[in-house]
């Protein structure tokens, strides 16, 4: 077994507002594996981005409420205090956010902005870091790095960005990385780009990574395990095969279903989801997505637990329903021939 | 004059239609460059049909969409819609054919005036062309809420009261309040959700059925598109370089820009993604400032040759009304490519 590089247990993340208190995260559990690629997926409001903003201590605020263990090579970061959270953000966890545009500072130049990252956290000269960035600069594929290093983020494409972002997130050779919706703003061709990229550079730096995402056809690329997030909660989590193959949570069917796919034939309509996701504020009793399930009988008034239910004993997910009904009626669903009532 | 149109002939037809912006320096403002937004479309859209532009960002679709609708006035070319040519029509020559055809756009936040009403969002169009008074102005929004699946309560709340998805269904029922016959939709699912953006698929079709609706439908997402459209028309760099009935583009793709944004498309299916060939696109889509010469695609295209780069192709039809520029076209036998180029060349 690889070395197990991040292990978060039972993690909540509460956030008091004005209108009540919004559960965004309530109970999110995972490990991740030096060298795998663990997929989040979710629609907005799922509480996938929180999760990974709360493991990178970023969602600290006299506001937040957190509880739960977030173990990093043992240390639980949730404990740390901000000023050690420094030491770990960025050198041992990087992240890349979704908008490259926003995440990059426009006044300064992008080889400065990478160089800073490397300075923050060791103890090099400007000269140094300069090199290091355009070294890194290459490794994510931006050509003639040695002058771009010195281009301004407004010179540079939507693609180019992200790379760059990459290459900041890569700076201190960190164990995990953490891409929120990478792909999210740039156009398919840029996106198959990316996500290679980042594919390649996990094995050239032998780092583990978190990719959070609502489209399941980029998981299905690279991902190594899976989980599905609905109203803050994990309802599915497997190793992607069990995922895509087996699919337990009549929400993951949804979400399958939703996709006009290129690989099957055209439906007449696709299968859609009624309804929209509850309010975090008030979720409904029981299971979350009862209200939107058109499978939901008595007992979904009760919340269900995460549990085993299928042969891998790694597949999990949150439903009463039993597995075999579920295995019969899931079809219609996810080929989208049916519509839900 | 719509007598045209009824007899049997495209609701909407462009014909190398042309759209430059300038880019202006100095102290004169002195215009130092344009760009080649749309450069040279040409295509008809029939009535009750819809037609899918795809394509990266950049590539002109918008523009062409806007250009359409008359929010943008052509640099050169025609539009004519139900036989009528419209491309030189001012303000108040355009305002009736404003009732013919609309917009449905992209951003749900950006595209509703927040401070403005459901009931006068959506009323404000009938406002405008004097169709009813108040109380029959209200009945009409009502009835509109109700088509797009929102309550007929909503007339007076804000924007900001819905979500992503109920917003787009009211800049859809604001853009049927006038009963047009075309709808451009730039982007309209592209920032929703995945469960949001199926009931809105659904919903569109829906409207189209029992309207009578003609779409120009733009995305830049292929399985959305296909999934809309009868014919689809792919664009690069204010161009078409492809088009075709929708079914046939996926199975018989014949530019080679074409096959590489299929084959980029991820697939929700592991095993299936894991063994499908993904072109890699190197690079980005080059400047429309300073489009290549040649094929625009050349730069980018791993069948190019010296041809690519100095002539560039024509827009030929393949047998079905699957049109193709390449000098090098794929998924077509010998035979019928060099027919093609022959009658091409002729012409």
């Amino acid at each position: 077994m690889a070395e197990l590089l991040l292990d978060v247990r039972n993690l909540k993340a509460h956030f008091a507002t004005e209108d009540g208190i919004v559960k965004a995260v309530d109970g999110v559990s995972f490990q991740l594996e030096r060298g795998k690629v663990l997929g989040i997926v979710g629609e907005s409001g799922s509480g996938k981005s929180v999760t990974a903003m709360t493991v990178m201590g970023l969602t600290r605020d006299i506001n937040s409420r957190f509880d739960g263990e977030v173990l990093y090579k043992g240390k639980d970061l949730l404990k740390v205090s901000d000023a050690e959270m420094q030491q770990y953000r960025g050198a041992e966890i990087g992240m890349i956010f979704q908008d490259p545009m926003t995440s990059l500072n426009p006044v300064y130049r992008i080889g400065e902005q990478i160089a800073e990252a490397i300075r923050t956290h060791e103890k090099v000269d400007k000269r140094v870091a300069k090199n290091r960035a355009v070294e890194l600069l290459r490794q994510v594929g931006i050509p003639n790095p040695e002058s771009r290093v010195d281009d301004f983020p407004h010179q540079f494409s939507g693609g180019m960005r992200q790379r760059a972002m990459i290459a900041m997130a890569l700076s201190c050779n960190p164990a995990v990385l953490i891409a929120d919706e990478p792909t999210t703003a740039l156009d398919v061709t840029i996106q198959a780009q990316i996500i290679e990229l980042i594919d390649r550079l996990k094995d050239d730096f032998n780092s583990a990574v978190i990719l959070i995402t609502h489209d399941l056809g980029v998981v299905a690329d690279i991902a190594d395990e899976i989980i599905v997030m609905y109203a803050g909660n994990v309802v599915e989590r497997a190793e992607k095969r069990d995922l895509f193959y087996d699919p337990l949570m009549p929400y993951t069917w949804g979400l399958l279903g939703s996709i006009p796919r290129l690989d099957r034939p055209r439906p007449d309509r696709l299968h859609s989801i009624k309804g929209a996701p509850p309010s975090l504020i008030t979720l409904p009793q029981g299971c979350a997505f009862r209200p939107r399930c058109p499978h939901a009988f008595d007992r979904c008034m009760e919340q269900p637990p995460l549990e085993n239910h299928v042969d891998p004993p790694t597949h999990l997910d949150r439903c009463w329903l039993d597995v075999e009904y579920k295995r019969a009626h899931r079809g219609d669903t996810i080929s989208g021939r049916t519509e839900a009532a | 004059m719509s007598e045209v149109s009824q007899n049997g002939g495209p609701l909407v037809e462009v014909r190398e239609v042309k759209k430059y912006f300038p880019i202006r320096k100095g102290l004169m403002q002195r215009e130092v460059a344009r760009v080649h937004a749309v450069d040279g479309v040409s295509f008809a859209v029939q009535e009750g049909e819809t037609l899918g532009l795809v394509g990266e960002s950049g590539c002109g679709k918008s523009t062409l969409g806007r250009t359409i609708v008359r929010l943008y006035e052509p640099t050169s070319g025609q539009i004519i819609f139900q036989g009528q040519a419209i491309e030189g029509h001012g303000a108040r020559q355009l305002r009736p054919l404003r009732r013919e055809m609309q917009m449905v756009f992209q951003d749900p936040y950006a595209s509703l005036n927040p401070r403005k009403r459901v009931g006068s969002i959506i009323g404000d169009p009938l406002k405008i062309h004097n169709l009813g008074n108040a109380k029959e102005r209200k009945a009409r929004v009502e009835e509109l809420l109700e088509t797009v699946g929102l309550s007929p309560e909503h007339f007076n709340r804000y924007p900001h009261e819905f979500s992503g998805g109920q917003r787009q269904r009211i800049g859809i029922a604001r853009a049927l309040a006038l009963r047009p016959k075309l709808i451009v939709a730039d982007e309209p699912v592209s920032a929703l959700d995945v469960s949001i953006q199926s009931q809105m698929l659904n919903l569109l079709e829906d409207l189209q059925t029992e309207f009578r609706l003609t779409y120009i439908f733009i995305a830049h997402d292929l399985g959305v598109v296909r999934h809309v459209s009868d014919r689809i028309a792919v664009m690069y760099l204010g161009k078409i370089v492809e088009m075709s009935p929708a079914e046939e583009l996926y199975v018989r793709p014949i530019m080679p820009y074409t096959e590489a944004l299929l084959s980029a498309v991820p697939v929700p299916d592991p095993d299936l993604a894991a063994k499908r060939e993904r072109i890699v696109l190197e690079g980005d889509v080059p400047s429309p400032i300073n489009p290549p010469r040649g094929c625009r695609f050349h730069p980018r295209c791993r069948y190019a040759t010296q041809v690519c780069s100095e002539v560039e192709p024509p827009l030929v039809e393949y047998g079905s009304g699957h049109l193709a520029a390449c000098h090098h076209p794929l998924n077509v036998d010998a035979a019928l490519a060099s027919a093609v180029e022959g009658s091409a060349t002729g012409s």
